[in-house]
């Protein structure tokens, strides 16, 4: 049995005494999760090196799969104000995308950043709501979109009688993106260094001055991470709109109407199975969006990490 | 006057922190208050347990016991492609990646985490429907490389948490580089790399439009891996907009098991999470 437990937990050995660590390291008889014979060097650094490639080269495959598709049917008329059947105009869709990101973050920016600022400037130790507030945020965190539709619809096109509209869709998402928001916000406050705030109690700040001239400005950079994070799950969602602002195709005029985010108007281009060609076209666009959006959130990520430093 | 201010903005603060208490309150409430009296009308064993889900027929019959195989089955052939690969990808970004490489390859995990589930679903339409069909192999073949940043990103966490001085020693007995990766170092992350499973499995079975794109949808008994196969979102997608009385109830009392998988799956990330190193 002693040999089947060998390394069940790295700290306890005393309780397995019987081999030597020395022992444990080579004695191979196949405890690994993925390898059951014989452990070489040489075998170990194939299976590494090689799923590294496979991941990176899945990766390629989808990006360039998906641009050899779409390319060919970007042209001028995809981009047309009003969508017909014969143009497939996605500029619909990428209007009320942008529309729906920004009503989110106006919603869930604020909600979580002044949140965040509770927990971490404002709450005491130990204070019962905080660990409440925490778990409900780790639940929210984990929920698919598809329950959030769901409850979208129930609530706010239902029960609130919104109907499919730009409103109702704005509101699931900025459920959805909240915890998003209030974690970074949350991390960002907390880096900021205590010896900021101190200075701004020293020269007679307030706690509230202090908080708004001082760590929410110093925290910007983390907080703007986080929401750009935010941007990239909106853009990239679906099953928590369909049902919430439905699927119209056109520029909405008010935020009573429906509207369809790019997402979704790929979503309904492919149900309808009529223009697939459009379709990977707009895949394309959405992906330049993607692209582009990591590589802000990366160079923002730099930026924080060049920052007063954490572990400095 | 100032005193005052801070007392208001102390409140406002307060009350912005209970928003998130107030959200699942409410998505609790809405969806229980709809979905269990659907389960109570058609039976909770007919409902969980019921092998035929025909919802226009007379009389309709709504069992889901199709949809939650199915789920549990996509997910697992999710988590058997994606964790291998992405535990083995996380140890080479950890441990093995010269630092060059490794600018070029986070990057791309991220933007493998960024891709919209769409994009994904269009891809597999394309590249993978036409090898092995609209079958239960696609959606797991598909699930498998969207799990994959999830799981690369919390086991690479993981593994880095892990004392150098673990390493060290192994080495200092004489392990090769290798091998104290993956007899001391891994097994030393043993339970971050499982908390990365876990919500792995997460993120497939709450997947839906990727599922729906590949994975052919009848709502049947789950045959084969080559045949298709029909998952608790894309139950509730599918035909949601159509659905009324008892049949939309039925579909929303879906989304309440599925609310239910999630909770547990939460439940048990966070237990594992609180014992990683």
């Amino acid at each position: 049995m002693i040999h089947k437990h060998r390394f069940s937990s790295s700290h306890t050995t005393e309780t397995q005494s019987v081999l030597s660590p020395r022992q444990r390291l080579f004695n191979d008889g196949g405890s690994l999760a993925f390898h059951g014979h014989k452990l070489s060097e040489k075998g170990l650094a194939i299976v590494t090196w090689t799923s590294a490639i496979v991941t990176i080269a899945v990766l390629a495959y989808i990006i360039i799969f998906i641009f050899l598709k779409g390319v060919p049917y970007i042209k001028p008329s995809l981009f047309s104000y009003t969508y017909n059947s014969d143009n497939v105009s996605l500029m619909p869709a990428l209007i009320s995308t942008v529309m729906m990101t920004t009503l989110s973050l106006v919603i869930a920016v604020p909600l979580g950043v002044f949140a965040a600022v509770f927990l971490t400037e404002y709450a005491k130790r130990g204070n019962r709501a905080v660990a409440l507030i925490r778990m409900t945020m780790e639940t929210l965190s984990g929920i698919p979109s598809i329950v959030y539709g769901l409850f979208g619809m129930l609530f706010f096109v239902t029960f609130l009688g919104w109907g499919f509209s730009v409103l109702a869709g704005t509101f699931t998402l900025s459920i959805m993106i909240l915890p998003l928001i209030m974690r970074s916000a949350e991390e960002a406050i907390i880096a900021v260094p205590d010896t900021y705030r101190e200075g701004s109690f020293g020269l007679g700040a307030g706690r509230l001055r202090t908080v708004f001239r001082i760590v929410l400005p110093s925290a910007a950079t983390g907080i703007l991470a986080g929401v750009i994070l935010a941007v990239g799950r909106i853009v990239g969602e679906t099953a928590a709109l369909i049902y919430t602002a439905g699927t119209v195709a056109q520029v909405p005029d008010s935020v009573y109407e429906s509207a369809r985010t790019l997402s979704v108007h790929m979503y309904a281009l492919s149900s309808e199975g009529l223009h697939i060609g459009e379709g990977y076209a707009t895949a394309v666009i959405l992906l330049i969006l993607v692209i582009l959006i990591n590589a802000c959130s990366a160079w923002i990520a730099r930026r924080v990490g060049t920052g007063f430093g954490r572990n400095a | 006057m100032q005193a005052l201010k801070e007392k208001i903005m102390r409140a406002v603060f307060f009350l912005t922190a209970l928003s998130s208490i107030l959200a699942v309150a409410l998505i609790c409430y809405f969806l229980l208050s709809n979905g269990l009296p659907a389960i109570g009308e058609i039976g909770p064993q007919e409902f969980l347990l019921g092998e035929e889900w025909s919802p226009s027929d007379t009389p309709p019959s709504f069992g889901i016991l199709p949809m939650i195989l199915g789920s549990l089955y996509v997910t697992a052939g999710a988590i058997v492609i994606g964790v291998p690969i992405g535990v083995l990808s996380a140890v080479f970004l950890a441990r093995v990646c010269p630092k060059k490489l490794y600018k070029v390859i986070k990057p791309g995990v991220d933007l493998l985490a960024g891709i919209p589930s769409v994009v994904y679903g269009f891809f597999g339409m394309a590249a993978i429907v036409p090898l092995a069909g609209n079958s239960m192999l696609s959606a797991c073949i598909l699930l498998g490389v969207m799990i994959l940043p999830t799981v690369v990103a919390i086991s690479e966490s993981a593994i880095r948490a892990v004392p150098e001085h673990y390493y060290e020693g192994a080495l200092a007995l004489g392990a090769g580089h290798y091998r104290s990766v993956f007899r001391v170092l891994l097994p030393a992350a043993k339970s971050g790399v499982l908390a990365a499973v876990v919500l792995g499995v997460g993120r497939a079975i709450g997947e839906t439009m990727a599922v729906i794109m590949v994975a052919g949808n009848q709502a049947r008994m789950p045959v084969s891996l080559f045949k298709g196969v029909r998952t608790l979102t894309a139950n509730i997608v599918i035909e949601m907009g159509y659905a009324t009385g008892l049949h939309r109830d039925a579909l929303i009392a879906t989304g309440v098991v599925l609310f239910v998988f999630i909770l547990i799956i939460n439940i048990s990330f966070s237990v594992l999470r609180g014992k990683a190193l």
